[in-house]
């Protein structure tokens, strides 16, 4: 049997983005993932920000490779296609006495080499973000914030690992490690995989990973926060991410912008011991909306057309990213929460680094293809150029999500390109994500799913074995 | 960019109707923009009977009372149709961007008739806490998957709200032989029809659930148990009346919205409590020239009723573009 390089265990952003660094390498990969799909789990959840590094100690793990993923998400944003907007972020207070904690932040901030932060005050923020409760009166301005879509960056690094020779399987579950002379064995329910090194990005299951071979000394404790979506018709009510004063436990209930256009306000925190618990309640909704009403007052419940609630894999304050010398070739990834997304490039560096102190020889290829064409979103581009790409292909008129304007073009090469759910579809291409929640659209995608895969009705499921939509067919009568 | 006299978005039961009426005040020059494979709009789902008491004084299915006024269009060389056609946008000048597959097409109309009808509320506006597995559908969704394709989204059923679209589901559903247990409604009194109430429910022996609401939503994948509770006149859950019902499916039936998006993109204002254009007068908005009707402008509780109001739309609209010629 095949022995790999490296196998990835976890194809959430983590997993996605070392498999795409070390594919510049002449080593074969293996990533698996336990879910149907990529991005299923704490990184569907994840708001999209593109975190500058302030609200980090600076001698924190977190905090540098915040401000090197900073710096790298850009290119690696250009390179992918992936639409990246540097939006800028305010941690607004609601009293000048605590100007000096916004000053300590800044302190820290800049010692992290933070570039271009500055304290603004209310005419500053009258003008800039004119919906800013006029109760504000001061903010940290830290201009190298911004957004990007969490799951297409994950899709999108994925794509192009693959392009680069990366082998994704997902629906496979590690169940299993045994060591052996060569490395590992690894155990799903459908084969065994041979590697020679492991690398553990399992997210909230990278302890019971770490676990099957012997290295036990964290534990990762989800902390549940829920989100809440507002219509797109909201986009422009603020113009940067606005965050209260951080407290020791979180970054508190923010204002978010996502690079689909609805704002995001969220997350509330809260310790949980179930790793599938993803329930929203009332308490977090009249908390979310209680504390973003006293950042921007416009803001309505009616606003508001989704929610659901995800989980971080805390394990302490601070990623652990360490080769383990109990288990040498093992490689653990944990405890990658905020700023997980932001740092995920440099923590592939330096998974990467590791890798080659641990043995691992690192030859670059003479091809890698770096670049992949973006991915096209009807939402995103003017009508002179849908029009053009009408002209090329007639699906492009064809529009399958009403809300979202999304044509059954994109919809196909979702699916094409990885897509096997209906949540698939809807992260890569946001078709069921608007304001009716595919009341209109569902059968059409779900056909469409059918008839790319050719799957029948009763395999078309909402996030993969288990979730299926359709319980009974007259196909089947 | 080609000008038209009149524009309508949307082919059911309103545009058709006000295509009819406009070119019976003599307006001929009309463009159907329909974003289905065909006319008919909702009509083309709804197989119960119950249309056109009203109108045409017998009962009709919907597809039924729908081919009616689609036949009489078909016939009127001067109402041109657009299938599979979207508008994307709309101006204060009456300017109309839509797709079709293989084109975009710009164009400019005198007077502009929204005939774009309603969309559910979702489980999201009425904010019902807990997970988000597979099995809650909108019950219009789950109408559709039954009537119009043949899937069955469900076999043990609560259903959420007790709009008419919930309650002939609760009737379908037992017709194909799932099992509805419950329908919740957090109101003192159905928001339904009185018969629906009647021939949906009560003739099928499914409880009818006044003054509930669902607490919680069970299930990882798929739905896999709600939580109901009493509530008082607040509307609040009343203490120690929780209990729980194991389900595989979750209909939500709690209200439809208009769709107004391009007419409030237009600039037209409108109320932001009920989406429906600011206005004084039936099937106007603030802009002139440019028309709201049916389930777009408010929500009807007949068909019948939209084609009565829509029929005004089309003669308002013929005067608009006389008046201003």
């Amino acid at each position: 049997m095949k022995t790999y390089d490296v196998c990835i265990i976890g194809g959430g952003v983590t997993g996605a983005a070392i498999a795409r660094e070390l594919s510049r390498y002449r080593v074969s990969i293996a990533l698996l993932e336990k879910e149907a799909e990529l991005a299923f789990g704490v990184s569907k959840s994840n708001s999209g920000i593109i975190h500058p590094g302030t609200q980090n100690p600076p001698d924190s793990l977190k905090g540098r490779l915040c401000v090197q993923g900073n710096r790298l998400i850009r290119s690696l944003a250009r390179e992918l296609g992936v639409h990246f907007v540097e939006v800028g972020e305010l941690i607004v207070i609601s009293d000048l006495q605590d100007l000096p904690q916004l000053q300590a932040i800044k302190a820290d901030a800049e010692k992290l080499g933070v570039p271009g932060l500055r304290i603004v005050d209310r005419a500053w923020l009258a003008e800039h973000e004119p919906n800013l409760s006029p109760d504000i009166p001061a903010a940290l301005f830290a201009p190298t914030a911004g957004i990007i879509s969490p799951y297409r960056l994950v899709y999108d690094l994925a794509e192009n690992a693959a392009r680069n020779g990366v082998e994704f399987f997902t629906g496979h579950p590690v169940m299993g490690i045994t060591r052996v002379e060569t490395g590992f064995v690894l155990q799903t329910p459908q084969r065994n995989f041979h590697t020679r090194f492991v690398i553990n990005a399992a997210g909230l299951f990278a302890d019971e990973i770490s676990r099957l071979i012997g290295v036990d000394d964290f534990t990762i404790t989800p902390r549940l926060g829920e989100e809440y979506l507002l219509d797109k018709k909201r986009e422009f009510t603020t113009h940067h991410l606005i965050f209260p004063l951080p407290t020791p436990e979180s970054k508190g209930i923010l204002i978010i912008k996502t690079s689909d256009g609805n704002p995001m306000i969220g997350p509330t925190a809260r310790s949980t011991t179930d790793k599938t618990d993803l329930a929203t309640t009332d308490e977090g909704l009249r908390k979310v909306l209680q504390n973003v009403q006293q950042l921007v007052p416009c803001l309505h419940e009616r606003d508001i057309i989704a929610y659901f609630a995800g989980l971080r894999p805390a394990a302490g304050d601070d990623f652990i990213i360490r080769h383990e010398g109990r288990a040498p070739g093992f490689i653990n990834v944990v405890g990658i929460q905020s700023p997980g997304l932001t740092a995920a490039p440099a923590i592939a560096c330096m998974v990467a680094g590791l890798l080659k102190k641990a043995g691992l020889t690192l030859h670059r290829k003479w091809f890698f293809h770096g670049r992949r064409p973006a991915s096209v979103h009807l939402f995103a581009i003017p009508f002179s150029q849908t029009e053009k790409l009408i002209q090329k292909d007639p699906a492009y008129g064809d529009i399958v999500c009403r809300c979202e304007m999304v044509s059954s073009k994109e919809i196909r090469d979702a699916i094409r390109r990885g897509a096997k759910t209906l949540d698939g579809v809807k992260f890569r291409t946001r078709a069921q994500a608007g304001r009716c929640h595919g009341g209109f659209c569902t059968t059409r995608i779900m056909k469409i799913l059918m008839d790319e895969l050719h799957l029948p009705v009763m395999a078309v499921s909402k996030r993969g074995p288990g979730s299926e939509l359709i319980l009974g067919s007259r196909d089947h009568a | 960019m080609r000008s038209r006299e009149l524009v309508i978005v949307g082919g059911g039961p309103a545009g058709l109707a006000a295509a009819l009426a406009a070119h019976e005040h003599g307006i001929r020059d009309i463009l159907l923009l329909e974003r289905d494979q065909c006319l008919g709009g909702i009509l083309n789902q709804c197989i119960h009977p119950g249309f056109g008491l009203h109108y045409f004084k017998e009962t009709l299915t919907g597809p039924e009372y729908a081919e009616r006024f689609i036949q009489r269009v078909l016939a009127i060389p001067e109402i041109e149709i657009s299938l599979r056609s979207f508008a994307v946008k709309l101006d204060s000048k009456k300017t109309l961007t839509y797709l079709t597959p293989g084109k975009l097409e710009t164009l400019s109309a005198r007077a502009v008739i929204m005939a774009t009808g309603c969309r559910e509320r979702t489980r999201e506006m009425i904010h019902i806490p807990g997970t988000r597995p597979a099995g809650i559908f909108p019950a219009g969704l789950a109408q559709k998957m039954i009537n119009l394709e043949g899937w069955l989204p469900g076999r043990e059923i609560v259903i959420v709200g007790s709009g008419d679209i919930g309650l002939i589901m609760a009737r379908r559903l037992t017709l194909e032989g799932a099992r509805v247990k419950a329908v919740i409604e957090i109101q003192k009194e159905s928001r339904g029809l009185v018969r629906n109430v009647t021939q949906c429910l009560e003739d099928f022996n499914i409880p009818l659930y006044l003054r509930h609401r669902i607490v919680k939503i069970h299930g990882r994948n798929r739905v896999e148990k709600i939580e109901a509770a009493e509530v008082n006149d607040e509307l609040l859950e009343i203490p120690g009346s929780r209990f729980e019902m194991a389900c595989d499916t979750l209909l939500v039936s709690v209200g439809l919205i208009p769709e107004n998006e391009l007419i409030e993109m237009a600039g037209a204002e409108i109320d932001p409590a009920t989406n429906t254009p600011k206005t004084e007068s039936l099937n106007h908005t603030s802009i002139p020239g440019l028309f709201t009707c049916g389930n777009a402008f408010k929500i009807y509780d007949l068909a019948d009723g939209v084609t009565k109001d829509s029929l005004l739309a089309g003669q308002q609209a013929a005067e608009f573009i006389r008046s201003a010629s």
